[in-house]
């Protein structure tokens, strides 16, 4: 994409609280119209991110542009962007029209407009009829609705979601991660959106920024970091993955597990400790032979479309997707392509299904988040 | 946290509490430790200690005052907190309503109760039991008590009340508990806090009245109330001695609260939620 | 609950009613008895005539709303100003100091508080009358609005005031249009509360007040050791107004809690 249509843009951002470091010179650009998820875990810095850009929270270090100028030292009230907020935030003392209508009164925008205005944002919501209602009488999926048109009223150029489905049960979440996405497509604004749940992001983002203790891991279209994921942390953080320590032998030759097998990655030096990642749903399962890692399939769990299965190899337990059924005890053979293969530079990142190899726990399955 | 930036607004108010609460706490503190011309003495302590028989006296009625509204207030509360919101909602109005009116007007109408001629006296004498009296009796006095502060055992004993589930109570049975095991073992122990502020609201104005006293005791009835009203208004007048007697009941008060506060609280509260 | 103990705890409730109530009853009845005594002589409305015509009750009664408008307006002002600034201190300990402070007052006895504000006047020579039943009720209604009004700006979500900037307020107004609107019913009670405790308390006007008479003060000179059946017919009217505030607010309470519920319900319904 051209950097012609950048909106945001923050310049080596570094924020503390206390003494800890939550932000650490962090750059990020932001382009005009876009979904872009902040993904991360809890305390890793993206809510804060949110809280400078809104104006709430001011930067220790670095710049915020805004359409190509330093709005560094703008309060929130005259910045072109408008947030939807964790726990809705909605004026209890007001019904759902004035909470709408807020914004515009202080504009001093006529009573015509405003009218129009609410209804307008009211339909595009879906809560018509809902005007006179006390909003603490509504459920949390309405007052969510209800703040998303607050903050839309006064036509931002940015709206900025903090976590705004944290709160609401799971089948509520998936319609409104659908409607979101809509409302942000009739719109044509750029949505900053932060959450830690990984497929909410997947869902609706058009860029997701992958986030960890203030940093920036990768930043990419959904399928980029699905299928391509930078970083074991990354890998791991997005969908489950195997993250197995290995060693790049040459360009296309790696070893992990005891077996050497072909692969795409190039680059590292000879003999290179490197992580090596591979997806549970790429995993083949097939008859063993002496040139594969061979296990024994521990457990077996129907998910509908697929079976989840564990495959004890020694220490390492092997999470694997297959759709054809194998027996509990059956020794398998782990068929791997170089395509399914990803070599990562080692991190320190210690992906937390690793516990599962000192106290492997069958009936906890998924051990990632959520 | 919204950083309002007011912390000036509070300046008045410290300013307020300083003058009007705490220096004249400390008056209570000098009068009663120096004599007419302002020098250190003993000798009001030593002559509020003529005192203590009434003080012990005072705290005796008191504490039969709380333990009566405590038994009433306890079954009353709970079987409230068990009704329908707007049952529950009446039943406080209906508690709440006699607080409202003017206390010395509330204790009038029950001396009209006890007098010799009075109501109960007649009812008495037309079952042939005969007249008894008790306008002057301890009997009077308690009654009175109970009469004006019981509503202050009721009210926060069924706040706590309604937290607690009824699954809870529920469950007891299930698990093979009767009814007295889930009293003792469910609903008091749950019920402590709000035990603890009755009782705290019921004993600190039951000990130092002195209205109920003169209203219901007669003449000759004294309560430490009495004793510190006479001094400070009335026909002993001395403020010195008045200040140590009050002092002394102060010192009961603040005793009453620490032995109240050392009961822990927080952990039913915590349970509750 | 067994058919049993439903039945007992009916009585029983009942029997704490009739506890509170049939002094108030009988008040009443006497408050129209012909006669100065407990025997019934006839039906009359002479003692409401008189009491209204005794010119000490009524100036009293003045007295009494006047002082408790000063009072519970002076308080709900400090007390809403010293919630603000308390809520906005940084210092921890400053602020439990307050609050320790605020407690004096609500958990003293009474008669301490009256006696302490007496030997103040006194030593400080402020004369008895307006001047000191103003600031004695103040001190004992301002910690009551301190109190009511502190959780309400507890409650206000740190994302609520940050929702006034996002939608264009600056500080003062996000202060005006957000922060006052949430916190008023807690300064309404607040000056409900100050306004009752004036107008109920007797025991530190008592000691405060001199020879300016309240109500209460009158009430009690007139009923010390002596049955009043003007006292009665006042007790009925107070009855009857307290009891008419009460139902009034009440039924609003209840009806708003009816439209909550029904609400309630049919957000449920509507996401089913």
């Amino acid at each position: 994409m051209d950097t012609n249509n950048t909106i945001i843009e923050l310049k080596g951002i570094s924020k503390s609280y206390n003494g800890m470091k939550v932000l650490d010179k962090l750059n990020l650009t932001i382009h005009d119209k876009e979904f872009v998820t902040l993904l991360g875990p809890s305390g890793c810095g993206k809510t804060t991110i949110l809280r400078i850009i809104g104006g709430f929270v001011e930067q220790d270090e670095g710049d915020v542009f805004f359409m190509g100028k330093n709005i560094n030292d703008l309060p929130p009230h005259k910045r072109q962007l408008n947030t939807v907020f964790q726990k809705y935030a909605l004026f209890t003392h007001l019904d759902v029209y004035e909470n709408v209508a807020f914004g515009l009164r202080l504009k001093k925008t006529p009573e015509k407009e405003i009218a129009k205005k609410v209804k307008e944002m009211l339909e595009l919501v879906n809560l018509k009829g809902y005007e006179s209602r006390r909003v603490d009488v509504l459920s949390g999926g309405q007052q969510q609705r209800v703040a998303i048109a607050r903050a839309l009223a006064n036509n931002p150029k940015v709206l900025l979601l903090d976590e705004p489905l944290g709160a609401l049960d799971l089948k509520l979440r998936k319609g409104m991660q659908v409607e979101l996405k809509k409302i942000q497509q009739s719109l044509g604004i750029t949505f900053i959106y932060v959450t830690h749940d990984q497929e909410e992001a997947l869902t609706m983002s058009d860029t997701i920024v992958v986030m960890e203790n203030g940093k920036i891991h990768q930043m990419g279209t959904p399928t980029d970091i699905y299928n391509e994921p930078i970083d074991a942390f990354t890998a791991d953080f997005i969908g489950e993955s195997n993250i197995v320590p290995g060693i790049m032998h040459k360009d296309y030759l790696v070893e992990f597990s005891g077996k050497c097998y072909e692969c795409l990655d190039k680059g590292f030096e000879q003999d290179e400790e490197v992580d090596v990642v591979i997806r549970p749903e790429d995993i083949k399962l097939v008859e063993p032979n002496e040139k594969m890692i061979t296990g024994i399939v521990e457990t077996v769990v129907f998910k509908g479309m697929h079976y989840e299965m564990r495959i004890r190899c020694g220490e390492k337990l092997w999470k694997a997707q297959d759709t054809i059924f194998e027996p509990v005890g059956k020794e398998v053979g782990i068929h791997l392509t170089p395509n399914d293969i990803h070599v990562m530079k080692k991190s320190d990142f210690v992906p937390n299904n690793s516990k599962e190899v000192v106290t492997p726990n069958p009936e906890n399955e998924g051990s990632n988040e959520n | 946290m919204i950083n309002l930036k007011a912390k000036w607004a509070a300046g008045p108010y410290i300013v307020w509490m300083i003058l009007f609460t705490i220096i004249p706490m400390l008056m209570i503190l000098y009068y009663a430790f120096t004599d007419n011309n302002g020098a250190f003495t003993f000798e009001n302590m030593v002559s509020a200690w003529d005192y203590v028989p009434t003080l012990i006296r005072s705290i005796w009625l008191a504490l039969i005052a709380t333990v009566i509204c405590l038994i009433m207030a306890f079954p009353f509360a709970y079987s409230i907190s068990r009704k329908p919101m707007s049952k529950q909602k009446m039943f406080v109005m209906l508690v709440m309503l006699p607080m409202w009116m003017n206390f010395l007007l509330r204790t009038h109408a029950l001396a009209q109760l006890f007098e010799d001629n009075g109501i109960i006296n007649t009812v008495l004498q037309s079952i042939g039991i005969g007249r008894i009296q008790m306008m002057g009796t301890e009997f009077a006095v308690v009654v009175g008590m109970v009469y004006n502060f019981l509503p202050f055992m009721i009210l926060p004993l069924y706040s706590i009340m309604t937290k607690i589930d009824q699954s809870l109570v529920e469950s007891a049975h299930d698990l093979g508990a009767n009814n007295i095991q889930v009293l003792f073992k469910i609903l008091i122990p749950l019920s402590v806090p709000g035990i603890v502020s009755g009782i705290t609201m019921v004993f600190v104005p039951a000990v130092s009245t002195f209205v109920i006293s003169k209203f219901l005791g007669g003449t000759d009835f004294y309560l430490i109330g009495d004793a510190i009203e006479a001094q400070i208004l009335g026909n002993s007048y001395n403020l010195h001695t008045g200040s140590a007697t009050s002092l002394i009941l102060m010192v009961i008060v603040i005793i009453t609260m620490l032995i109240f506060s050392r009961i822990d609280t927080e952990e039913v509260e915590e349970t509750l939620a | 609950m067994s058919k049993n103990t439903k039945f007992f705890t009916t009585i029983y409730n009942i029997f704490i009613m009739m506890f509170f109530y049939s002094p108030i009853a009988l008040v009443m009845v006497y408050s129209f008895n012909s006669s100065k005594g407990f025997e019934w002589t006839g039906f009359t409305t002479n003692w409401y005539v008189e009491l209204f015509n005794d010119e000490l009750i009524m100036s009293s009664l003045l007295n009494t709303l006047l002082l408790a408008a000063i009072a519970s307006v002076f308080s709900t002002i400090l007390g809403t100003l010293a919630a603000l600034g308390v809520y906005s201190l940084k210092s921890k300990k400053l602020k439990t100091t307050i609050k320790t402070v605020t407690n004096i007052p609500l958990l003293s006895p009474e008669i301490v508080t009256g006696v302490s504000l007496m030997l103040l006047f006194t030593a400080a020579r402020i004369s008895t009358g307006w001047v000191s039943l103003i600031i004695a009720h103040i001190s004992f209604c301002v910690p009551s609005v301190f109190l009511s009004i502190l959780p309400k700006l507890r409650q206000i979500n740190r994302d609520m005031y940050s929702a006034a900037l996002d939608l264009g307020c600056n500080t003062r107004q996000a202060f005006t249009k957000v922060i006052i609107p949430e916190i008023l019913p807690g300064i309404l009670t607040g000056f409900l509360m100050a306004l009752t405790y004036s107008i109920d308390d007797f025991i530190i006007s008592y000691f405060t007040a001199g020879n300016l008479q309240t109500l209460s003060i009158t009430i009690y000179s007139m009923t010390r050791r002596r049955i009043s059946p003007k006292i009665n017919a006042l007790s009925t009217l107070m009855f009857l107004l307290v009891f008419i505030i009460l139902l009034i607010s009440n039924v609003y309470a209840i009806r708003k809690e009816r439209a909550k519920e029904i609400k309630i319900s049919q957000n449920l319904k509507n996401s089913i």
